[in-house]
């Protein structure tokens, strides 16, 4: 997709999120209300298929493209499982199946249920070298212990499609995807905290002017800014490599957002309630909507140490000598 | 005001090639670099090194041909400098003329300027030094007190500049002085302009510091009377702190804001097969730098499209700075005193002293994150 139109999309889904979404959706989420109205026009948009291409009913966006529009779901907490139904059909188109329409329910291996699973229409998993869509039929319900939103474990049904996963996204590409998604709601979120926290240290008065004068809460600041980009850069990386390479070759850049992303999340949130103080640690500030997803999120999909441990053991095999090679080639090798 | 975007760059379609002669270059060159030279990287002045650089058209690459220069895109360059400090190469006689000195006097010089440096910056022949701090003047640069008074033909210089990284090795500085009372305290931006300063003039002195690592790494230098010819005023006489500000920029834009450590975890990397908890702690050391890497590519192509990112190469330099400082604490903790090569121990030694100037060089940690504050929006 152009830069032109993606601006344009992303433009659309941050303006449908601020009309719909805002900390009441979110909170009415944790109590088990489904977004309706914010997913029928998320559907009305084509948003759930876009990352199949145009014959499949989809937009034809690219990996790159769903991480920025994944970060602009993050921003506004990701009351709806877009982001994993958006992965679920772009797996599937990827391997010949025509994604259907309905919320499609994103099995990784080893997570412990299904964002959203009760609303699934459709599962897609890997298992033994085959990409496989069901029908998702009846699921445990149960609830994520940081963001409290259903997480659910949902029965298959009988397979209504299979196909052999192709090289490009290999044996692993829910799981990648999976945490490719939750590097990019991370780095979202990481950005409406920022907002937040700046905003309230530039209203927030002691000593007779805005606590955001004073060097000690501003040097905090900067340092979560510098946090918060970080996280933005791995994320879109992880995105371009994806597109260029396919996923299972972007495992280096993923397993580096999603490092980056989950180490952002632990510094950033520790920040931001420091520098709210008291009312960040109440109920009623909005902040913990964020601060809850962003422990939720890292811990999702392979915590940072996983990962690290993964790309780590990697580079020990290859040694000292391969190191900086192997750094610079991966985009250049593409290109 | 606000969050800062970072666009994602590419290298440049011929970087795998340059890439390729600049290893051959640097594993020849490099052959006899001990672990302690790897580690003081961009510090470390060799100016035979340099000038075998310069002799391969590494050094004002971007630079127009009618000055020496290759026309070479910014990310080119980009490729060389990184390839350079991944090796921990002792670049220090060209580095600051090819990374602020040079573009300075292309941007703000005369044209008689340009023809009598920059051909000898892009040989490898004339090493410049940074004319900043002074003894009373470090973050709070604008308050800065060695002053040029106008005379006939030109000005006379008094005062100090320290800090001066390997001045008493380079030929010129480019300092920044006063050249007229600030109209008041608070506008003490004002009245400062910049100056080409031949190191050999009669009235310098220029005295080493020895720094904590037992290097003559910096100086302190001394302008009695010291006279400048007027052809000699970079950019517009009262510009100083404008000029100065975009040359902080340049400075701070590049990737030796976050790769001065590097060349520690290439060397240890062999050594921590045989530690279990190596694994976790390499995978997030490599995830930061790959990361860091594409912010740090980002700036330089702000650079390349002729933008003054200063806030971005701030931020940046903010996080690369955290990174490179961490490293050789966070492998010391990988270390076995029974286990680890010799040579791994002496450059985690010398980096482990080192380092504490990555936080301080080009601006400080605080000093950067309050410009960051700044573009938050927080006053």
């Amino acid at each position: 997709m152009s830069d032109e139109l993606r601006s344009i999309l992303l433009e659309q889904v941050e303006k449908l999120l601020a009309d719909r979404a805002g900390p009441d959706v979110l909170r009415r989420a944790e109590a088990g209300e489904w977004p309706e109205a914010l997913w029928a026009e998320m559907e009305a948009l084509g948003l759930p298929l876009a990352l199949a291409p145009e014959e499949m009913g989809g937009a034809g966006l690219t990996w790159e493209d769903a991480v920025a529009v994944w970060q602009v779901l993050g921003r506004h907490g990701a009351p709806v499982p877009l982001a994993e139904s958006m992965a679920a059909a772009g797996l599937l188109a990827a391997a010949g199946i025509g994604p259907p329409p309905g919320y499609l329910g994103l099995v990784v291996a080893g997570e412990p249920g299904l964002s959203w699973g009760r609303r699934a229409q459709h599962l897609v998993a890997a298992h033994g070298g085959k990409l496989v869509l069901c029908p998702a039929a009846k699921a445990q319900e149960g609830r994520d212990g940081f963001s409290r939103l259903p997480l659910d474990v949902c029965q298959p049904g009988p397979d209504s499609a299979a196909a052999p996963l192709p090289p490009a996204l290999g044996a692993e590409a829910p799981l990648l995807a999976g945490a490719m998604i939750q590097a990019a709601l991370i780095a979202g979120a990481l950005e409406a905290v920022l907002d937040t926290a700046v905003d309230y240290a530039n209203t927030r008065k002691q000593f007779g002017r805005p606590i955001g004068g004073f060097q000690a809460v501003q040097q905090l600041l900067a340092q979560a800014a510098g946090e918060v980009a970080a996280a933005g850069v791995a994320a879109a990386q992880a995105g371009r490599a994806a597109s260029r390479r396919g996923l299972a070759a972007a495992e280096f850049e993923v397993a580096s957002a999603k490092v980056v992303a989950g180490e952002a999340a632990g510094k950033v949130a520790a920040i931001v309630h420091q520098v709210h103080a008291a009312i960040g640690f109440t109920d009623e500030h909005h902040l913990h909507l964020f601060t809850r997803r962003l422990w939720a999120w890292r811990d999702a999909c392979g915590t940072e140490r996983v990962w690290a441990q993964r790309i780590g053991a990697a580079a020990l095999a290859r040694g000292g000598a391969a190191l900086w090679p192997d750094l610079t080639a991966r985009d250049e090798a593409a290109v | 005001m606000g969050a800062l975007r970072f666009e994602l760059r590419d290298t440049p379609p011929d970087a795998p090639a340059l890439r390729a002669e600049l290893r051959a270059f640097l594993a020849e060159q490099g052959r006899n670099w001990s672990p302690t030279v790897r580690a003081y990287s961009w510090m470390g002045f060799d100016r035979d090194f340099s000038r075998e650089v310069g002799k391969r058209g590494w050094i004002g690459m971007t630079w127009p041909r009618a000055y020496g220069g290759g026309e070479r895109t910014a990310m080119d360059r980009y490729v060389v400098l990184e390839e350079m400090l991944a090796v921990g190469a002792p670049v220090g006689a060209h580095w600051i003329g090819d990374r602020q000195s040079g573009p300075l006097i292309l941007r703000l010089g005369t044209e008689e300027q340009r023809r009598e440096f920059l051909p000898r910056i892009v040989s490898g022949e004339l090493a410049f030094a940074i004319g900043l701090s002074e003894p009373d003047s470090g973050s709070d640069l604008a308050s800065l007190r060695t002053r040029a008074t106008k005379v006939e033909g030109g000005w006379r210089i008094e005062g100090r500049k320290v800090w001066t990284t390997n001045a008493h090795r380079c030929d010129f500085m480019i300092a920044l002085l006063r050249t007229s009372p600030a109209p008041d305290p608070r506008a003490k931006h004002q009245g400062l302009s910049q100056f080409l300063v031949d190191l050999r003039s009669s009235g310098l002195s220029i005295r080493p510091i020895l720094d904590l690592a037992g290097e003559e790494g910096f100086n302190e230098i001394t302008f009695d009377n010291v006279f400048v010819p007027d052809s000699l005023l970079v950019g517009k006489e009262g510009n100083g702190w404008e000029q100065a500000t975009a040359e902080l920029a340049f400075e701070r834009a590049g990737p030796e804001r976050y790769l001065s450590s590097l060349p520690l975890l290439t060397a240890a990397l062999d050594d921590l097969r045989a530690e279990p908890a190596a694994a976790e702690t390499v995978g997030r050391l490599l995830a930061r730098a790959g990361t860091l890497r594409q912010m740090s590519l980002s700036v330089a192509g702000m650079l390349q499209e002729g933008k003054t990112p200063a806030r971005e190469a701030a931020l940046v330099k903010d996080v690369g700075n955290d990174y490179e400082q961490a490293l050789p604490e966070t492998l010391r903790t990988l270390f076995d005193a029974a286990r680890t090569p010799a040579e791994v121990w002496e450059m985690q030694r010398m980096m482990t002293m080192v380092a504490r100037s990555y936080s301080l060089r080009g601006g400080t940690r605080e000093i950067l994150r309050g410009i960051i504050a700044r573009q938050l929006g927080l006053r």
